[in-house]
Formats: structure tokens, sequence, C-alpha cells
């Protein structure tokens, strides 16, 4: 049980969870194994630091174009993929969306449903929603496969099982599917084959993500390693692929820089196993592939990350966990701590707007702003500079009105007071003369239990002398002051 | 309607007073690290993909049906799914004519609907052309179609896929620009780079995750 | 920035800023000023008095306005704009006056100097003015000693290991994570050793060390232990935020090891009488 966290089920707040992840040592190796590695990987995959660096402008700039101009964009992907046959659809919420989903796979008796890798689906929770109508909804994914199998969510957005070792797998699939305990990873890996690849046979329906919609010539474009993805969108009958708004790049050439950026930034590959390029249902003359095509559009709270110039960057992010991988905060606390989909610093950026502010009170203080996200998104998110500009809205007076969701959630009287004083202090150099000399005369007075500092530091006591004073006398020594 | 309006409503209204910004792409960006002289772009296309578990070969143009051959007879596998249809489908009926073949040349010729469990459970190996190869990142492009479905290069075990050295170009973008992808694309096109894998299990690798579990390419050189 | 040659509105989509181009640094200035810092102010004054005479060492009158205090960086990370914009309004004044260079013995403090002030006053396009010229006379000390008065160290020291921490702040906003190092590698009997996860934070984030304690405690543990494995016989980092809480997490662990000021080891390492204390 120790080695288990479900720290979702376990405490309502952040630090709390958070606490509980800290002290569990197995799941503390095994992010920082994991992370350590994609770190190096990435690092291997970018040689050359001002090939990387122009890549990644371009990649800000094509994100930047496609969001300057994101209805009409969105209008010319609608347009195109229904003259390529594909149905598409819009959903303002996960409520609207995930009816949209049950519908399509009612109007055709679907029992069955398998699902490629999608972090809008779980946005959705699609799977819970589809499981209370009686409709089966397996993932196929194999990190999503074992989490779905042992009741969690996805830790991570690209490696969703990655807070599991070998060892857990094992005995996961010992008790879930009957099989021998094993700790060699192919054996692990040759079981959800198996079972996975009767579930592909069977399935009424296939649901998947998309990594980029492009507008230019109605596509929508998939990356993977595994095959599950291409299996979920071509044998079932029925494909239906979820994804946000923010998804839509303008032209079919403006994917081959994403593409790079994203394999390369998320995995440290050159590219992925696969690159699966969607336009359209099967043809009358094709002998495979699904006869119906559906796109279903999410909005959930984007288009109000949309309608703020600073925090619309958020929408920039391709999804490819780099930010988390090199975030200090992530790599000991793990993906569950956060508590919502997308964890670390792109989920402490982006679930405001899908979950209001006062949902996630603790996302944007979670950061000591070190800015290692920042140094590698590949479309270059300014997230610590979102991250301090959500500290502003989350501090709002409630009674104003908010900009973010749930905003004005960390609101504290109390604590304007105290910076209205730290103001005073720092505006008014006799108050500040003042407080360096009482201070550092009465330091014998410094408390010894100083709150949460002391939790981790010794007391913080201060010098005999403060700089003021011991440049004055150096400076009157001078004789320049 | 209503999302649909209600969604696109609030964009537009909060990209009021704006212009869209300029498309300042540079292609210069991903093309110029990613450029090779024609005789070096297979040794980089066979490291990457040999680096990722892919074998690879090269023969000549007529050569290619023996080395096939003998890949199965080496696995001891007993059926190939081909397309009778195309040139290199006709090569290797002939050959299999000619030789007396044991393994036994299966085509795609109905939709999957009749013989899903067949394909899934009984085909060993399959046989496909490509469009073309990209040496910057070691793949195949394929375009499937009704001589070729998609699932031909994804649910048998074993995919052999054959590409002419010729047709490897430096980059993606190269060669989506030299074959007018924007013009219009297939149903369904793939970038294939490897054998299906996965390190979801602590990032250990493991090949044969859903799709091939060994991918065989085949290049072939100018008759 | 470079978004408004495109579109002037408010809500245009952004593009990130150009690159920065690498700083071009004057010529030594004869009279600078030292932004002392709150941290230092209050908890480390020999470092402060240390980066005093390591400037004069080098010929340059140093002024140290009594009027300064914070550059407002707490409240700004907090989420209180308005607050940190006064106090940074009265920093801007009191710098302003002389109008010499700034040095900060603190790269977090100095990155709030030369970045965030301009986004604190993004909307006062009179006073962006003199914030801007503000930034580009704000230095960092080690990229001051190293670039501007091109020091060359004599090092006067027994051989000593120490391992070097970088602020976040110094390797992401003030782009000085090389310039420590190279003031190191001029101290022939110095050994600077790596430390394991060397640019990762020391989990201070000002605020953050209070307002999240678990996680921060955490990371300043692993890079406490970091440290301490490394070989070296002291720590030496140009930031005092970083510096007040790595030498706490020391101290409460009751660990001898401890880390330095860079100011203090350098003067220490080259004028022999500051082993005595006094100049």
């Amino acid at each position: 049980m120790s080695q288990r966290i479900p720290v979702t089920e376990l405490a309502a707040d952040f630090r709390s969870r958070a606490t509980t992840a800290l002290a569990d040592d197995q799941l503390r190796t095994n992010f920082r194994t994991a992370m350590d590695s994609l770190i190096k990987k990435r690092a291997d995959a970018f040689p050359d630091e001002q090939e990387r660096e122009g890549l990644r402008e371009l990649g800000n700039r094509i994100k930047a174009r496609a969001l300057s101009r994101l209805p009409d964009l969105l209008e010319q992907l609608e347009a195109k993929l229904t003259e390529n046959g594909v149905t598409v659809h819009w959903a303002e919420t996960v409520e609207q969306a995930n009816r949209i989903v049950h519908g399509i796979i009612e109007a055709r008796n679907g029992r069955q449903v398998v699902k490629g890798k999608s972090m809008v689906s779980e946005e959705m929770e699609m799977n819970d929603y589809l499981a209370r109508r009686d409709i089966e909804c397996l993932e196929s994914d194999m990190g999503e496969y074992i989490v779905q199998l042992d009741g969690e969510k996805p830790s991570h957005i690209i490696m969703p099982a990655i807070h599991k070792n070998a060892r857990q797998v094992s005995r996961l699939f010992s008790e879930k599917l009957d099989e021998p305990a094993t700790d060699d990873v192919n054996e692990l890996i040759q079981t959800g084959r198996r079972t996975l690849r009767r579930k592909f046979m069977e399935a009424d329906v296939g649901v998947s993500g998309v990594n980029f919609a492009i507008a230019e010539t109605g596509t929508l474009l998939l990356v993977e390693n595994e095959g599950n993805g291409r299996m979920s969108t071509t044998v079932p009958p029925v494909h239906i692929a979820v994804t946000g708004i923010e998804k839509v790049v303008q032209n079919l050439r403006d994917v081959v820089p994403l593409l790079s950026l994203l394999t390369r930034s998320a995995l440290g590959q050159p590219i992925t196993t696969y690159v699966n390029l969607i336009s359209g249902p099967r043809k009358p003359e094709e002998l495979d592939g699904p006869e119906e095509v559906h796109l279903v559009l999410l909005d959930n709270g984007r288009s109000g990350a949309f309608a703020d110039a600073q925090m619309r960057q958020t929408l920039n992010c391709i999804r490819c966990g780099a930010c988390m991988n090199h975030c200090p905060v992530y790599t000991r606390v793990g993906g569950h701590t956060y508590g919502e989909v997308y964890p670390g610093p792109i989920g402490k950026i982006i679930t405001p707007h899908m979950a209001g502010l006062n949902q996630v009170p603790d996302h944007p203080g979670a950061s000591s702003l070190c800015g290692a996200c920042g140094e590698v998104c590949p479309v270059k998110i300014p997230i610590p500079q979102l991250l301090q500009r959500l500290r502003q809205e989350n501090v709002r007076n409630p009674a104003e009105p908010q900009v973010v969701k749930g905003g004005g959630s960390k609101y504290s009287r109390t604590e304007r007071m105290i910076w209205q004083g730290w103001q005073l202090l720092n505006t008014r150099p006799a108050l500040y003369g003042l407080f360096l000399r009482a201070a550092t005369r009465l330091r014998r007075l410094t408390p010894k239990n100083a709150g949460p500092w002391t939790r981790n530091h010794s007391a913080p006591v201060p010098a005999r002398r403060s700089l003021h004073e011991l440049a004055d006398a150096h400076l009157r020594q001078r004789g320049d002051q | 309607m209503t999302a649909r309006s209600n969604i696109l409503g609030k964009l537009r209204n909060s990209l009021a007073g704006t212009t869209p910004r300029p498309d300042e792409f540079d292609e210069q960006l991903v093309t110029r690290p990613w450029q090779y002289p024609p005789a070096a772009r297979v040794e980089r296309l066979r490291s990457l993909m040999e680096a990722v578990h892919t074998e690879v070969h090269q023969v000549s143009a007529t050569d290619w049906p023996a080395l096939v051959a003998d890949l199965l007879n080496r696995r001891n596998l007993s059926n190939l799914l081909c397309a009778p249809a195309t040139d290199h489908g006709k090569a290797l009926q002939h050959y299999w004519q000619t030789t007396g073949q044991r393994s036994q040349l299966l085509a795609y010729d109905r939709p999957i609907e009749q013989w899903k469990t067949a394909l899934f459970e009984n085909v060993e190996a399959s046989i496909t052309g490509t469009i073309g190869g990209i040496a910057a990142t070691g793949s195949l492009v394929l375009w499937p179609d009704r001589h070729e479905p998609r699932l031909m290069s994804l649910v048998p075990p074993v995919h052999i896929a054959l590409l002419k050295a010729s047709e490897i170009h430096d980059n993606l973008y190269d060669l989506m620009t030299a074959q007018r992808w924007a013009a219009g694309l297939p149903t369904n096109a793939l970038l294939v780079s490897g054998p299906s894998k996965t390190a979801d299990i602590e990032q250990v690798l493991a090949y044969g995750a859903h799709g091939p579990k060994e991918l065989i390419v085949v290049i072939l050189d100018q008759a | 920035m470079n978004e408004l040659f495109y579109d002037a509105a408010p809500n245009a989509t952004r593009v990130a800023p150009d690159r920065p181009k690498p700083r071009q640094y004057p010529d030594k200035p004869a009279e600078v000023v030292l932004f002392g810092t709150c941290v230092v102010d209050l908890f480390f004054p020999e470092a402060g008095m240390d980066a005093i005479r390591l400037l004069e060492w080098e010929g340059i009158r140093v002024h140290f306005p009594r009027e300064q205090s914070c550059c407002g960086q707490p409240a700004w990370t907090s989420g209180y704009r308005d607050q940190a914009k006064a106090v940074a309004r009265a920093q801007l004044e009191v710098l302003d006056r002389s109008g010499f260079p700034v040095v900060v013995p603190s790269g977090s403090c100095a990155g709030m100097l030369r970045h965030h002030y301009r986004e604190l006053f993004a909307d006062e396009p009179d006073t962006l003015a003199r914030v801007n010229a503000l930034a580009e006379r704000t230095f960092e000390l080690t990229e001051f000693l190293l670039r501007v008065c091109k020091v060359r160290l004599a090092d006067q020291g027994q051989p000593r290991r120490v391992a070097l921490h970088t602020s976040c702040s110094a390797r992401r906003e003030m782009d000085t994570h090389l310039h420590a190092r190279e003031l190191l590698g001029q101290l022939d009997n110095v050994e600077r050793v790596d430390h394991d996860h060397e640019s990762e934070c020391c989990g201070f984030g000002g605020t953050f060390s209070v307002r999240m304690p678990e996680v921060s405690g955490a990371m300043v543990m692993d890079k406490t232990r970091a440290l301490m494995d490394s070989g070296a016989v002291e720590m030496v980092t140009a930031d005092g935020g970083c510096l007040l809480n790595i030498n706490g997490s020391l101290e409460k662990q009751q660990q001898a090891f401890r880390g330095r000021h860079l100011a203090s080891f350098l003067w220490e390492r080259v004028n022999t009488r500051a082993r005595k204390g006094a100049v």
C-alpha cells in the first residue's frame, strides 16, 4: 500500500498531497530517475544550440500566428474536414463533448470503445462518463492501460505510468490479469499487447486525441511510438478524435518544425515511430479505415485564457511534457500531487482556466520560479511570467471583476496589510533604517520558531550590524558621507 | 450550432482590433541542418533506423525477391501479405512461382470486416512499397491505398518495406514540397520510423508494443 | 516589444521577445553605486562590504545611497504588484539620482532591476524610459568584475576545493552563469568541483520557501546533500537568497559545511589581510 499513491484520494489540497508524495521514497526515486533520463535525452537530441533556439523561435511564431487567426482557422479546418468527409462537432464544456461522443457511439449501438492516448479525453473523464452508460472505454496506450487497470490517473502527460516501476506493474498484472509475476519489461509489454490486440478487433469505436489539426488540408496529425494510435483510428468502423481548439495550425508545412520540436523535447527522439496523418474516412474503393470520422473541438476554458493577450500564450502548448521533466517541484512530488489532469508547470498555468483558480488555489504558488520550464519550452511559453501573473490574479479582491475564472481565491486582507506595511518600510528610508537598527540590535530576540521558515532552516538571525551601517562607516572613513 | 457560435464569438471578441500575425515561416530552419549529399542519404537513413531496431538491407532493384524469400525462410514464416496488382507484387509472385517458395503469398483483397480475425491471427508478415524515405529522421513514407491498405503495415508482426534509394529525401520539408502534399493528401498518410515500441514502463525500451515487432527495410538500388 | 511592430492593439497575440544579444559592456567607470539588497543588508553585510572592497581594489569609487532598501521582488513574486511597484519606484528614484552604474551582489535582485522593472512599469511610458536606462546600467557583481573591470585575480590563499552554486536568476535571467566560474578559474589554488544536479534550483524562490515549506525543504535538502557530497570544503554563491536558504538549512541539519558569498571568498583569496577580518 505504501508503494501505491492514489494521492488524489488522500488529501484535498496540494500541500497535503505533496507531503504524502515527498515521504514516498519509491515514488521519488521513480520520478527522479525518469526525469533525469528524459532531461538527458532531450539535451542529446538538441546538440546544436543555435539550431534549437532557431526552431523554438519558429515554433513560437507558428503558434502565435495560428492563435492570431484562431477563429478563421477553426472555420477553415471545419470546412476542409467536412469536404474530406469528416464530421466536425463543437463543445464548450466537457459535458457537451461527452454527450456528443456518447451520441455517436449510441447511433452505432456501440458497446466497446478503444482509446488511443488523449489528454483531452482525460479532461472529459470520458471513460467514467461512458462506463456509467454501460459502454466500456479501454485505454490502449501501454502507460494509460496500466493506469486505468489500477484505477488511477496519469501522472505525466507523455509517460502516464511513470510513477510505477516494473515490479509494481508486474504485481498489478498478476492481480488483475492473472498473469505470472515477472519484472521483465518485455514480457509485461507482451501481456499488454495480447490483451489489447483482441480489444482492437472487437471495438465498435476508436477514440484518439490530435497533436496538430491542419487547417490548410483538413488533416489530423497524431504521433506515437506504440501503434495503438493507428490501431484505434484504423481498425474500428468509427473514429472519434477529440481535441482542444488550440491545436489547429494554419499550413501543412507548419507541422514540420512543430513535429521536430515535439518529439525531441518530449522523448529526445528525432521522430516518433509513427506519424499518422488522417484526412478522411475510408473511401468507397478502400478496404480498411473507419467508415466514419468525427472531430470534437473542445473549448473547456481555453477561450477564457485566449481572452487575455498575456495568458493566451498558454495555448501555444504542444503537450510535450518537457516543462514537467525539467521542473524541480514536479520531479519531487510527481504528477498526482497536482490533483488535476495536467500536472507540472503547464498544468499550473492551464488548469486555472479549465477548473477555475479557486479549484487549484495553490497551483500558481507551487513554484520557486526557477525558470527551468520556460527555458526548455519548445514554443517559448513564458511559464514563469504566467505563474507570476496568476499569483496576481489569485490575490485580487474577490469583490472586483475577475480576469481568470475563480480568481481572488487567495485574497487575504491580513496578507494585503502585511505587504502594505512592507511597502511602507521599503519606501521610507528613515523607517527602513530604524528597522535595520532594531533587527540587528535585537538579533538575540529572533524567535527560534519562525513559522514555516524554521521547519527547514535555523532561526534567521540578523547580522550584528547592517550593511547600511557598515557601508556608512566605511564611506565616512573615506570622507564621503 | 450554439456551441460553435459561442466559441467563435468569444475568440473573435478577444481579437477585436488586432491584425493576424504575418507568416514568418523560415524554411531554412527546417532544411539547412538536414541536408546530405545524395550518397550519404542511404547511410544516414540506415544508421538511424538501425538504431531503433530496424533491419535494413540494400540490394539491386531486381534481386530483392530472393532476399525477401530468404528473410521469410530464415524466420520460418509461412505466409506473406502482399499486393498482387502492384509492380512489386507482380515481381514477387513471379519469383515465387518460378522458384517454388514454401511460404504462401496472401492478398488483401477484401474489406477488413470480412477477414479481421484472420488478418490479426493468421498473417505472419507483410510487404508494402513506400513513396519515399527521409534521411534526416530515418523514416519511411507510406500512402496506403486500395492495393496496400492501412493495416497492411500495422497488424502483421513482421513488416517488410521496399524503399527506392533514389526516393530518399533529405528531410520531411523537402519531401512534402517535392510531392506537393499541401495540394492534397490521401485519407491516410504515414511516416514509419521503426518497429512499434514503448518505454512506458520505467523508461525501458521494449519493441513490439502494438504494431509490428519487426520492421525490415529493403533499399533498392537503381537497376 | 517586437509584437508592437506588427500590432499596437493591447490584445494582439504575443510572440516571444527576440533572443537577447550578448551584452555589450562599457569601459570601467570611475564610480558606481552598490545596490546592497535587503538580504545582504540584514544577513550578510560582510559580503556587501567585500563587494565594496573588491570594487575599490579595482580603483572604483563606490557609493552606497542610504535611501536604498529592497528591490521589490518579494511582493512581485507574491502577486502584490502595486506594493512591488511602489518599492521599485523608490529604488528607481534613488538609483537615478547619481546615474552611476549599479552593481548588485545578488543575481535575483539584479534580475528584478534589469528585467522585471520593465514589466512593472510597462504601463508608464515616461517611467519606462528611465527603467530601461537603469536596466542598461545594472550589473550583477560577477559580470561587473569580469566583463567591465576585466579583473585578473592573483590568488594569495592556500589550496582549497569549493563548490559553486549558481542562482536560477543568474543562470536564466542575467545570463551570468559562467561568470562566477571564470572568476574562480582565475584563482590558481582553488579547485572548483561540480555537484550533482548543479543546475537545479536550491528551493528558495523567495516566499515560496515559506508558502510551500514541504517542497522547498525537499529541494534544499537535496541541494545541501549534493554540495556536501561533492568533495568541496565549502560552497560559494553570488546570490544572497540562495545563501540564506542553503546555510539556514545546513545549520538546521547541524552540519559543519557552509556556504559563503562569492564576494567574501574572492576578497579573502586576493587580499591576505582580509583573513584577519579588517581592511
